[in-house]
């Protein structure tokens, strides 16, 4: 349950939310070619695209709630839930892949756990794999919170964790 | 490219053919006497070419193109069957084995579907491939379509469908590669979507993922419950259709063979839901010609007999509530006369006469509680709509043998209909009913007899306009049917509005694409050629009728001077008329 | 900013101005050198600059392509040689600047030594030699020893002071011992003794005498020309690209040849496209000018998915305007007015610098209306992807901008013909646009003369895995494997002999070691039943199982299958998961019928090239080491009730 104040703040930024939706439909409408560019700019802005935002996104270009979500579920760069505070991602690439990437996830999701185990910060990392991040020169490569780690071992992989703030 | 050729010499396994320049290899290999396997092919839609099995051989070519995506050329060798293709043929029908259910048994398309036809004739082997079945609940939320995800092929055709011909967008293809999944438009249930019941994606989903939602069981429980008085009442567009699942030609008209069917069944009474079709033109007649002559309500006055479409104009073309003829389907009008008028002729309880609509639609069974005035009997007015699938399959659960049935007539009272009644079922039938009627009430005379067959409104042609003449005065008519249509039209009387202009006086729509006779609970395997069947058989069946114009009806004229009073009077009014309001298009 | 439009003889004055600066440091900051400190490193150098006082020019640019030496830094001058240094970090950032600006002092473990090799001297008394043992194990232990060895010869002959000595990061050649190069003459050999290096000083350094027993000829066997201005140029400056000879080749399109003649050009040249397909560009351009529109579109394909393969990226990030420039002139070739890039989200730099391009050109009048003066008008926008491999297939590409499912389509009809918004479109690739103005600035004959007969040009590969040095590489066409993996990169790397090399990503196939001797062309990769694609070159060694690098390769189709049809959907599912099972031993041998069932369904009866070509890892690894299959699954059968062979459990 909300307090009045909360559910005050909350209303806000639905609202401020669909504000920017229908100011950066706008930008795009004379634009050919927009639908991705749109879902870019909120993704950038709001993280994820939660359905509310879909729908409202709807209204605004006048593209059917279908082809939105036909679209964002297709391409794996969008989200509809939103993201954890840390974004790791592990290269799965092909030349990272032959040197251990396989292990260095495990490393980390262990390390993870272990921190959670551990009662350990509550910042939520959250790891996903991603097909080469271009810079096989450096593989294997992790990518956390858009800073690039190369050339790890699954000893050191967990290393990358304390390089947060606050952990 | 500058189409020099109209036709393209090429051969297909040996066979020289000749077809027109444009056709593709799987249509022309069909000329030939040769069936390629298809399972996301569509006559009626453009090629999704998904499921890769009517792939083909071009002799001196290394490629395996699509047959049902690829154009016949000049001088094409075509190879469509041999041991390399069965091979790939087999292992496709395999693949899509591995992610389909064994449920035959118990599937809606028993016996009708093209997955289980085809795996019957590949003899695919048994399973090596692991089991992978989606899990996503079957969707049975809208009661006149259920999706049953775990049985979806994803050739894509519903989704084709429904965008693209019907531009409904409530379904949707979601996800990628083997996670693919068709889901209602953002994820949602069928009945919070856009859906509007049309059921045209249960008309071209080769296999039992999508089926209208099936309530013959339900028909059966009132048949056996000896408290009730159960009557029928046959849409136009159901005779010439149902004969399909019983081996007649498309557009056969069986009228007399059904009533004797429905009467074996178990039926009490049997009626012709073109008598009210008849009673629908008096009062939309009427309605038109007070807007028209008396400028009681807004032009164009815009036919509302289609549920699914009142449905989406509620939901997307709200600026046009005003202009909605408020008179009931004749669906509704039926059922309502037939727990007041009827029963009270008859001396049954109204509370235990129970009313089967049989229609070529999965809409109907929406429009059933559409609004209070669906109850104006003072109980629901139809309880069950079947669809003519669902009553070929009562009918042959009863162990009948249609052929054999006599010729019977329906039931007296709500019986006789004239031609005008029948047309209904086709696109352009109801503009040209209330035409012929219009015409008797402006000028007191019917249309002579080689005049009232109105040809510019008949046809296939996705939006029709003509102007009629009546004593001097033009009314101006477009027709639309195929819900993709009818956007660009409203969009035209929208702008001509804003300058102050009128175009039309009167609109059709018709959801489904020639009208009910194409709708979406009429037998499988539709194509525009099967609707054109349809079609001849519905304009047959009002030539040979006597009666030709609704007015004339003797039922309709002992209706109103028994009970009803006068067209759009107030006991009219209170039985025959329905409201419409704005809905949400999204409910979520 | 309200600057002027470009004339055409303004843009000449670029190429005749000389270099600003006399003495320059560039840093590689590509994505791959940022990722390891290039930014640091950059920082460094400015902030050592400022603070000594020198007028050092210190640019920024793309990757030269030594990926396994980032961050990477050149530094040169008038009156110092320029060199290559890698595996920079602040410190020797800082260094580098109080050595070798001062007194050419030099840094161990940085220099990598040219292989454009001297053969003889112009002077004696050599000012640098760079030194390093070349074999394995305990190489820089080994290093510094022999640099010893000729120290003391040098301070014995007095040369202590005239003539230092390095260790280098990496000499350029491999396995052939303890290596040696002088500079500036850049004379180098290789399988130096102990016994030797009283020779070397004595008579090479003193009396200019060359050693012929050791000697190491010249020649590099790369030849820069999509990538000739990565790791040279600033490709954040406009000016930096027109001072190396940017914008000729449009203008010499643009004010001396018909859209007719530039396709002529091009035919002349036999560049083929360098995305996969190797379709010829000039009969891609000339279908498309072909077809009767009021408008036509011109797309550069900057989608690249294909794990391991990194040169767009590089060359979007090293010399973007070298790609704008080819999509101009394909745009005149074509007559189209409007083009696309679709650049990969995950590459933002990339993003950026072509952006960045683009906001130039608009300034300086090289885009927009009447572009130099010529009436020809155009205009370029940036589109992104998001996370779709299959988007880099044309059809799909076009739905995606068009804001659909990137789902292809059947073709015909092809782009060419009916495109983006039904148009008239030309979808060429980053490497073949970056080529095209290479080939427009000199001429297609010259292009023509690199590589074979039926595969001209150069081509850019990304040689990574199991390698000693992954990098990018440019080579002629018809280059043997053998001399990119051995004499270019160095070999293997990890300490197992090398098994197999892997072309052309999930599309391709492997190619057993024993015929790397094969030349790098369309015709004999696919031959040997891999193909060039986009370059992605794989090196696997004796350590790597072939069924886990083929599930690899499955997996990721897989996951990037669209998912329309049904061979690739559920054929690509099934496939993988048989794999699984062999891999971890649970296999049958009746699994390896099915599997070659569902290759063959899946290569035949797909719709679009990821699902044709994705059976190719599992065919071809079945095809050179279906043993290691076997191996997997050939424990004693026995046959059960069902009648499959069965493992015994
Ligand atoms: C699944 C798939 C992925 C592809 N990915 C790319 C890509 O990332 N970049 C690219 O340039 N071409 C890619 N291609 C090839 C392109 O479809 C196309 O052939 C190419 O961009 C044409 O340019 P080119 O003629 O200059 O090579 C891909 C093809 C397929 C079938
Ligand atoms: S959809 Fe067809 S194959 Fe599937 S269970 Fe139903 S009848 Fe059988
Ligand atoms: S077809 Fe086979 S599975 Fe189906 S009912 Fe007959 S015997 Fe049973
Ligand atoms: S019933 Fe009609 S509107 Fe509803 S999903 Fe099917 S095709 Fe679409
Ligand atoms: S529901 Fe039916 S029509 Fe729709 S994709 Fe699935 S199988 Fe095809
Ligand atoms: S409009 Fe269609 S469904 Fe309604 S009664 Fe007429 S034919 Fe039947
Ligand atoms: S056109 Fe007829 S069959 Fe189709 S939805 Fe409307 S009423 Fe039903
Ligand atoms: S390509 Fe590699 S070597 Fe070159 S700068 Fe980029 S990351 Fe460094
Ligand atoms: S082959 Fe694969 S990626 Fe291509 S269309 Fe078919 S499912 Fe999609
Ligand atoms: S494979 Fe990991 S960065 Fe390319
Ligand atoms: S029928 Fe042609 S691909 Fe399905
Ligand atoms: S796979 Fe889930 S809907 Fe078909």
């Amino acid at each position: 349950m909300n307090a009045d104040g909360e559910l005050e703040k909350l209303v806000e930024w639905v609202e401020g939310v669909r504000k920017r939706v229908h100011e950066i439909a706008g930008e795009w409408e004379d634009e050919e070619g927009s639908l991705i560019m749109i879902l870019h700019a909120i993704q950038d802005e709001i993280g994820y695209i939660p359905r509310g935002v879909a729908n409202e996104l709807a209204k605004a270009t006048g593209i059917s709630l279908a082809r939105i979500y036909e679209v964002i579920t297709f391409y794996t760069y969008f989200r509809l839930t939103p993201p954890g505070n840390h974004e790791i991602h592990v290269c799965m690439g092909t030349a990272c892949y032959l040197r251990g990437a396989e292990s260095i996830q495990a490393r980390l999701l262990q390390q993870i756990d272990l921190m959670k185990a551990a009662g350990g910060p509550k910042d939520d990392f959250q790891v996903d794999c991603v097909r080469c991040i271009g810079c096989c020169g450096l593989s294997p490569a992790v990518v956390m919170d858009g800073k690039t780690y190369g050339r790890l071992n699954p000893e050191d992989s967990p290393e990358i964790l304390k390089q947060k703030p606050g952990v | 490219m500058l189409e020099t050729a109209t036709t393209v010499k090429a051969k297909i396994n040996g066979t020289a053919v000749e077809v027109p320049a444009g056709t593709s290899i799987l249509d022309a290999a069909r000329m030939a006497g040769v069936r390629i396997p298809t399972l996301c092919s569509d006559p009626d839609l453009l090629p999704t070419a998904a499921c890769g099995l009517c792939i083909v051989k071009i002799a001196g070519s290394n490629k395996q193109p699509r047959a049902c995506a690829t154009a016949l050329a000049d001088g094409m060798d075509v190879i469509t069957h041999d041991g390399d293709l069965t091979r790939v043929r087999r292992t496709v029908l395999e693949l899509i084995l591995s992610t389909h259910p064994n449920s035959c048994l118990t599937c809606g398309r028993n016996g009708s579907c093209e997955l289980q036809t085809l795996l019957g004739e590949f003899g695919v082997p048994e399973d090596r491939l692991e089991k992978r079945i989606c899990d996503v609940p079957s969707d049975r939320s809208n009661g006149s379509i259920t999706i049953d995800f775990s049985k979806c092929i994803n050739c894509g055709r519903c989704v084709q469908v429904c965008q693209q011909v019907q531009n409904v967008w409530a379904l949707s293809s979601l996800n990628r590669g083997i996670h693919t999944r068709v889901a209602p438009a953002g994820d949602i249930l069928l009945a919070q979507s856009p859906c509007i019941k049309c059921g045209q994606c249960a008309a071209h989903c080769p296999t039992g993922a999508i089926v209208e939602h099936d309530e013959t069981s339900a028909v059966w429980d009132a048949l056996r419950d000896p408290d009730l008085f159960v009557s029928a009442q046959i849409a136009p567009a159901v005779r010439v259709a149902l004969g399909e699942e019983f081996g007649y030609p498309p557009g056969t008209n069986l009228t007399g063979q059904i009533h004797a069917a429905l009467r074996r069944v178990g039926f009490d009474a049997v009626f012709e839901t073109p008598v009210t079709a008849d009673l629908t033109i008096m009062e939309e007649a009427t309605e038109f010609m007070k807007r028209f002559t008396e400028g009681s309500g807004p032009l164009p006055i815009i036919t509302s007999c289609c549920p699914a479409w009142t449905d989406y104009m509620e939901k997307n073309h709200q600026d046009f509530i005003e202009n909605f003829s408020t008179a009931k389907s004749p669906q509704q009008m039926l059922g309502v006369l037939a727990k007041t008028y009827y029963s009270e002729k008859k001396g049954i309880d109204p509370a235990k006469h129970f009313q089967v609509s049989i229609m070529p639609c999965t809409a109907k069974k929406y429009e059933l509680e559409r609004t209070d005035e669906m109850f104006a009997s003072g109980y629901q007015d139809v309880d069950i709509t079947l669809t003519t699938r669902e009553v070929a399959r009562l009918i042959k659960q009863s162990g009948l043998v249609f052929q054999d049935m006599p010729d019977e007539d329906a039931d007296s009272l709500l019986g006789h209909y004239s031609g005008a009644g029948t047309i209904f079922g086709t696109t352009g039938g109801v503009m040209e009913a209330a035409l012929r009627t219009a015409h008797f009430m402006v000028t007191g005379e019917n249309l002579a007899k080689d005049a009232l067959e109105i040809l510019p409104v008949r046809g296939m042609k996705g939006v029709k306009e003509a102007e009629i003449d009546i004593a001097g005065t033009k009314v101006r008519v477009a027709i639309a049917h195929g819900m993709g249509n009818v956007d660009a039209l409203l969009e035209k009387v929208r702008d001509a509005r804003a300058r102050g202009e009128s175009l039309y006086d009167m609109i059709e729509v018709m959801a489904c694409p020639g009208g009910c006779l194409g709708g979406g609970g009429q037998p499988y395997n539709i194509s525009e050629n099967i609707r054109v069947k349809r079609m001849e058989g519905l304009y047959q069946d009002d030539r040979d009728r006597e009666l030709r114009f609704a007015h004339e009806n003797p039922a309709i004229k002992e209706l109103y001077r028994d009970f009803l009073g006068e067209p759009m009077g107030p006991k009219a009014h209170e039985l025959l008329h329905t409201t419409y309001t704005a809905r949400k298009k999204y409910k979520r | 900013m309200d600057k002027q439009p470009l004339t055409t003889r303004e843009l000449d004055s670029y190429t005749q101005e000389g270099s600003v600066s006399t003495r320059w440091i560039r840093v590689g900051m590509d994505t791959g050198g940022i990722a390891a400190g290039a930014q640091e490193v950059y920082d460094t150098l400015i902030e050592a600059r400022d603070a000594s006082g020198l007028d050092i020019d210190i640019q920024q640019t793309g990757s030269v392509g030594l990926s396994y030496a980032d961050p990477v830094v050149l530094v040169g001058g008038d009156d110092v040689p320029t060199l290559v240094l890698g595996d920079m970090d602040a410190e020797s950032a800082r260094e580098l600047f109080a050595g070798y600006f001062r007194d050419g002092r030099l840094l161990d473990d940085r220099v990598i030594a040219t292989k454009n090799r001297g053969t003889g001297f112009d002077d004696t008394h050599q000012a640098v030699i760079l030194v390093k043992d070349t074999g394995d194990g305990d190489s820089h232990h080994r290093t510094t020893i022999f640099r010893n060895l000729i120290l003391e010869e040098l301070e014995a002959r007095g040369l202590e002071q005239k003539v230092a000595v390095y260790r280098a990061l990496d000499m350029g050649l491999y396995h052939r011992g303890v290596c040696v190069q002088m500079l500036p003459s850049r004379v180098t050999y290789a399988s130096v003794t102990g016994t030797d290096v009283r020779r070397l000083v004595d008579e090479s350094l003193r009396h200019g005498m060359v050693l012929e027993d050791l000697l190491v000829p010249g020649g590099d066997p790369q030849e820069r020309i999509s990538m000739r201005n990565c790791g040279t140029i600033d490709p954040s400056e406009l000016e930096s690209y027109l001072r190396a000879g940017g914008y000729q080749g449009l203008k010499r399109a643009l004010v001396e040849m018909s859209p007719e003649q530039v396709i002529e050009e091009l035919k002349t040249s036999g560049l083929r496209g360098r995305g996969g397909a190797g379709y010829p560009t000039w009969l891609k351009w000339k279908n498309t000018r072909g077809q009767e529109s009021d408008r036509r579109i011109v797309i550069c394909n900057a989608d690249e998915g294909d794990p391991g393969a990194f040169m767009d990226r590089s060359i979007l990030e090293g010399d973007p305007h070298s790609v704008l420039e080819g999509m101009l002139i394909a745009a005149y070739a074509i007559g189209a007015d409007t083009g696309f890039f679709y650049i990969r989200v995950e590459y933002p730099l990339a993003v950026k610098r072509v952006q960045k391009a683009i906001r130039q050109c608009r300034e300086a009048g090289l885009l927009g209306e009447n572009i130099l003066g010529t009436g020809f008008s155009f205009e370029a926008k940036v589109r992104f992807g998001a996370g779709a491999f299959v988007c880099g297939e044309e059809t799909a590409l076009i739905a995606s901008i068009e804001g659909r499912r990137g789902s292809p389509e059947p073709r015909p009809p092809y782009p060419s013909i009916k495109g983006l918004w039904g148009k008239p479109t030309s979808i060429n690739n980053v490497e073949t646009l970056a080529t095209v103005s290479a080939i427009l600035e000199h001429d297609g004959s010259w292009y023509a003369g690199f590589g074979t007969e039926e595969s001209r040009g150069t081509k850019v590969f990304a040689v990574t895995g199991k390698v000693r040095n992954p990098q990018l590489v440019e080579v002629p066409m018809g280059t043997p494997i053998r001399t990119i993996i051995e004499d270019i990169c160095g070999g293997a790397g990890h300490g197992s002999p090398i098994k197999a090399v892997q072309t052309g990503g999930p599309s391709g196939g492997v190619i057993p070691v024993d015929k790397m001797d094969t030349p790098v062309t369309y015709e004999a990769l696919l031959e040997l039943g891999s193909i060039m694609g986009s370059g992605g070159m794989l090196v696997m060694d004796e350590s790597d199982s072939m069924v886990d690098v083929a599930k690899f390769y499955l997996g990721f189709c897989v996951e990037e299958s669209c998912g329309k049809c049904a061979p690739c959907r559920i054929g690509g599912f099934q496939m993988l998961s048989l794999l699984k099972k062999i891999h971890a031993g649970d296999g049958m041998v009746a699994d390896l019928d099915t599997l070659r069932d569902i290759c063959v369904c899946m290569q035949t009866a797909s719709l679009c090239g990821l699902g044709q070509t994705a059976p190719n890892p599992v065919l071809s690894t079945l095809k050179y080491f279906e043993h290691e299959y076997l191996d997997l699954v050939t424990t004693p059968e026995t046959v059960t009730p069902s009648g499959k062979g069965r493992k015994n459990a």
